[in-house]
C-alpha cells in the first residue's frame, strides 16, 4: 500500500489486513505504556484544508502513539487562507521534509491530486476529501461493527450483516466509503434518505436506497449509522421544507430505536446534531457505539500509517 | 512583436491531392483566387508546387466558437498566438467570443479584435459580440452598433453564461432580425448547475461533485427553439452535448424552426469516464457526458441534426488547470487536434464522407456566420481558402508543440490520425507541413 486515498482502491484482503493491524494496534492500546517506538524520526503532517478538530486531533494521536513528530498545518491563519495553492502547500511540504502527509479537504479529488500530480512522492492518507471519501472513518466503523457483531474473531468479515445507513448522503463521503467497504466486507447495506439527498446515480452503488426508514428499520437490521446532515452544505437549499419535517421521517428517535433487534447497533461519525437527525437519548444509550467509534478511530489510524510508514522506517533502521 | 507570414507567393500549384477526398486533381492558385482546377495542370514559371498525392484538400476550416482570450486574457492567448494555432490546425478563420476583459460588447472592443486579427494575418478573425452588457444578462448591448462596425458582427453570444432571462432572449432574438444576425445560446440553465462541476450521474455519484445534469441544457434548448419560433428567428445553439438536446433540435428542424447547432471534437470522443483520475484537463463546460450521449452526438452531425463541429478552444493557464477539480478552470483547448479527432470519430469509422467534413467544419459554419468569403467551394474563383490534409500518419499529440499560448489539451499523449500538410489563406501559405510559414 503506498497511499490510504480511497475504499476503492483495496480489495478484500488489503481492507482485512488494516482491520488485523487495527486489532494488534488496540491491543497495545490496553498496555499501561501505549506508546510504541515504530515511527521514530518520522514526521507526518496533518494537512487540514476544512476544519475538522476531532479528525485531526485522532490522527495526531494515533502517530504520536506511534512516536512519530507531527506538524499540523490548518487552513485558518495560514499561507492557504491567504490563497496559496495545494501545490505550493505540497512542494512546502516536501521540501521541509514530511514522510507522510494526512490531507483533510473541501475538494473532492484533492487527496488522490497530491498523491499523484507529481508534485511530492510521500505517502498521502486521505482524512476526508469533499463529497468523495473517508477511508478512515469507513474502516474505523467496520472495526467498530466487528468487534461487537463478531466477537472474538478478529480475522472475520461482515458477511450476512444488514446495515442501514441514513441521512444526507448526497454530501457525505463517510456513506460513499462506507457502501464501498460494507460491501467489500460481504455485509448488505440499505441507503435510507429523502430523495433529494440521494445523489442521482447512486442506483449504480452496491446498496439498496430506500426513502422510508421505518420500513428499513423493521426488517431488524444489525446496526443503523445516522449521518450528519450537513445543513452548511445545502447549496441552493430546499433539499427538504423543515428541520422537523426531516426528524420526522428520517430522525433516529428514541421509539425507533427502542424497536431495533436487541444486539442492534447505532453509529454515528459524529459531531453530531443532537435531536435533529438523533435523539440524545438514543445517542448515550446503551446501543450506542458512538464514543467507542472516535476510540477505533485511533487504532484504525495508527494502522494505516504503520502499514504506509512502517516499512520505510524499517529500511531506514538498517 | 509581430511575425507576420509569408507573402503570398505568386502562384503555388498542389499537385496530386483530392479535394473533398474524391478525385485526385491538381489546384493552382494565383493572386488569392483557384485559377484552375483540373488533372496535369502545368506549374506556371517560378509557381511553388506542393506534392500532395494521398492527401485530401478541404476548403479552409472556419470555427464558430474560439477564446482568443485578448483583451484580459492574454497569459492563456493572444489573437495572435491563437490565430496561429487555428492555422496550424487548418482554420482559415475562427469567430473569436465575447468574455474577454473588457466584454466585447461594443463596437470598439470587436473593431479592436478584428484589428488584431488583420495585422497578425494568420486566419481571418471575426469576433462574436456579447448579447448582453458584461455577459452580465441583464440588459442587451449595442447589438446593432457592433453590427454596422467594421467589425461587421453577425453572431453574437454571452457563451460562457447563459441568457437565461427568457424575456432578454427573446428580444435579442427579435433585435437581430434587422441585420440578419444570430444568437449563439450557451445554453446552462444557472440555477440547476450552481456549483457544478461534472455531468450528472454515475461517475458525480461516486466521486463526490456536484453534478451538470443534462436537463439544465436541454431545457434551455427546448425554451429557446420555442421562442425561435415564436419570433421568427434564427437560433444556434453551441455545443450541444447530450442526447436528449440532439433530440430538441431534431425535433424543431422538424417542424422548421431556423435553428443550427454545433458539437465540439471533445464531445464526439471523451465521456465523463475520464474525470475520474481528478485531472482538470477534463474539466470542461457543458462537461464531459457519458458514452450513450458521445453516440447521440455523433448520430445526430452524421444525420445533419448538428450542422457543425465548432472547436469551444479555451485556452487557460497552466495555474488555472494545475489545482483541485472543483477550484480549477472549465475549458480545454481544440483548434490544433480538432479535425484530427473529426477524423477519429466520424470519418475512419466510415459515418461523414470528407465531403462532409469540408460541410460541417467549413461551408456551413461559414453560412451560419455569415463569413461571404469563407467556407467556399473548391472550384475556379473561389477565394483560395484550403487545407491539405493527410490522413495516413498517426502521432501522439504532444501540447508543447502547439502554437497556443497554453497546453490544456485533453489529448496530450493520445495518438490521433492525420497531419496538416499545408493551410492557405487568401492565396497565403500559413502552414506548410504541420509549421507555420513566416518569413
Amino acid at each position: 500500500m503506498r497511499h490510504f486515498i480511497s475504499i476503492a482502491d483495496l480489495d478484500r484482503t488489503e481492507a482485512l489486513e488494516v482491520l488485523a493491524t487495527t486489532e494488534h494496534m488496540a491491543a497495545t492500546q490496553s498496555r499501561s505504556i501505549r506508546k510504541l517506538p515504530t515511527l521514530v524520526g518520522t514526521t507526518v503532517v496533518n494537512l487540514f484544508f476544512e476544519d475538522s478538530t476531532r479528525t485531526r486531533i485522532s490522527f495526531e494521536a494515533a502517530a504520536k502513539r506511534l512516536s512519530a513528530d507531527v506538524i499540523n498545518f490548518s487552513a485558518k491563519g495560514s499561507s492557504v487562507s491567504k490563497g496559496e495553492s495545494l501545490k505550493d502547500t505540497a512542494l512546502t511540504l516536501q521540501a521541509m521534509g514530511a514522510d507522510a502527509v494526512v490531507v483533510r479537504s473541501g475538494s473532492s479529488g484533492a487527496a488522490h491530486l497530491l498523491a499523484h500530480a507529481g508534485w511530492i512522492d510521500q505517502p498521502i492518507v486521505n482524512a476526508g476529501d469533499g463529497a468523495h471519501e473517508h477511508p478512515t472513518q469507513a474502516m474505523l466503523d467496520a472495526f467498530t461493527l466487528r468487534r461487537h457483531l463478531r466477537p472474538g474473531d478478529p480475522r472475520a468479515d461482515l458477511a450476512g450483516l444488514h446495515v442501514v445507513i441514513v441521512g444526507d448522503v448526497l454530501h457525505s463521503r463517510v456513506a460513499r466509503s462506507n457502501v464501498l467497504l460494507l460491501d467489500l466486507l460481504g455485509a448488505r447495506v440499505t441507503l435510507v434518505a429523502p430523495p433529494a439527498l440521494v445523489p442521482v446515480g447512486a442506483s449504480a452503488w452496491p446498496c439498496e436506497i430506500s426513502y422510508d426508514l421505518d420500513a428499513a428499520l423493521a426488517e431488524g437490521p444489525d446496526a443503523v449509522m445516522m449521518l450528519r446532515v450537513q445543513r452548511e452544505r445545502m447549496v441552493g437549499g430546499g433539499f427538504f421544507p423543515t428541520a422537523g419535517e426531516y426528524a420526522r421521517r428520517y430522525g433516529l428517535s428514541t421509539a425507533r430505536a427502542a424497536a431495533l433487534p436487541e444486539h442492534a447497533l447505532v453509529l454515528h461519525p459524529g459531531p453530531m446534531n443532537r435531536g435533529f437527525e438523533i435523539a440524545g437519548d438514543v445517542a448515550d444509550g446503551p446501543r450506542s457505539v458512538i464514543v467507542e467509534q472516535v476510540a477505533s478511530g485511533v487504532f484504525v489510524r495508527m494502522a494505516v500509517l504503520y502499514h504506509l510508514l512502517a516499512t520505510d522506517a524499517r529500511e531506514d533502521a538498517r | 512583436m509581430t511575425v507576420t507570414p509569408s507573402t503570398p507567393s505568386s502562384a503555388l500549384l498542389v499537385r496530386g491531392g483530392r479535394p473533398y477526398g474524391e478525385d485526385v486533381a491538381d489546384v493552382l492558385i494565383e493572386d488569392g483566387t483557384i485559377t484552375a482546377l483540373g488533372a496535369g495542370l502545368e506549374a506556371p514559371a517560378g509557381a511553388e508546387v506542393i506534392q500532395a498525392d494521398g492527401c485530401v484538400l478541404l476548403p479552409g476550416l472556419v470555427d464558430l466558437h474560439t477564446h482568443l482570450r485578448e483583451p484580459g486574457g492574454e497569459e492563456a492567448e493572444t489573437v495572435e498566438s491563437g490565430s496561429r494555432a487555428a492555422a496550424r490546425g487548418g482554420y482559415t478563420a475562427v469567430h473569436a467570443m465575447a468574455n474577454t476583459t473588457p466584454t466585447a460588447d461594443t463596437a470598439g472592443v470587436v473593431e479592436q479584435v478584428a484589428r488584431q486579427g488583420e495585422a497578425a494575418g494568420w486566419c481571418t478573425v471575426r469576433p462574436v459580440g456579447a448579447v448582453t452588457v458584461g455577459l452580465a444578462g441583464e440588459r442587451l448591448a449595442e447589438l446593432d452598433a457592433m453590427a454596422r462596425s467594421r467589425a461587421r458582427v453577425r453572431v453574437f453570444s454571452d457563451d460562457g453564461k447563459c441568457v437565461h432571462d427568457p424575456v432578454l432572449m427573446r428580444r435579442a432574438l427579435e433585435y437581430v432580425k434587422s441585420f440578419d444576425g444570430v444568437i449563439a445560446q450557451h445554453a446552462q440553465d444557472p440555477r440547476l448547475t450552481e456549483g457544478a462541476q461534472m455531468h450528472e450521474g454515475v461517475v458525480s455519484a461516486e466521486l463526490g461533485l456536484a453534478g451538470w445534469p443534462a436537463v439544465a441544457e436541454e431545457s434551455i434548448i427546448a425554451r429557446d427553439v420555442l421562442l425561435a419560433q415564436h419570433v421568427g428567428s434564427r437560433l444556434h445553439v453551441c455545443h450541444l452535448s447530450t442526447a436528449g438536446s440532439v433530440d430538441i433540435v431534431r425535433w424543431a428542424k422538424a417542424r422548421g424552426i431556423a435553428v443550427t447547432a454545433e458539437v465540439t471534437p471533445h464531445h464526439l470522443l471523451l465521456t465523463d469516464e475520464s474525470v475520474r483520475g481528478f485531472d482538470a484537463r477534463y474539466k470542461v463546460n457543458p462537461p464531459l457526458r457519458t458514452e450513450a450521449d458521445v453516440h447521440a452526438v455523433r448520430e445526430g452531425l452524421a444525420d445533419g441534426t448538428i450542422d457543425i463541429v465548432a472547436t469551444d478552444h479555451a485556452p487557460h493557464p497552466r495555474d488555472a488547470k494545475d489545482r483541485e477539480w472543483d477550484r480549477a478552470a472549465m475549458g480545454m483547448t481544440g483548434l490544433e487536434t480538432a479535425l484530427a479527432v473529426v477524423q477519429a470519430t466520424m470519418v475512419d469509422p466510415g459515418t461523414l464522407s470528407w465531403r462532409d467534413v469540408a460541410r460541417v467544419m467549413s461551408e456551413t459554419p461559414a453560412r451560419i456566420g455569415r463569413d461571404e468569403d469563407q467556407g467556399r467551394p473548391l472550384e475556379v474563383g473561389s477565394p483560395a481558402h484550403l487545407l491539405v490534409w493527410d490522413p495516413r500518419p498517426a502521432a501522439p499529440v504532444d501540447p508543447a508543440e502547439h502554437a497556443s499560448r497554453s497546453t490544456n489539451s485533453p489529448y496530450a499523449g493520445t495518438e490521433l490520425p492525420g497531419r496538416n500538410r499545408l493551410t492557405v489563406h487568401a492565396g497565403r501559405v500559413t502552414v506548410r507541413d504541420g509549421a507555420l510559414a513566416e518569413d
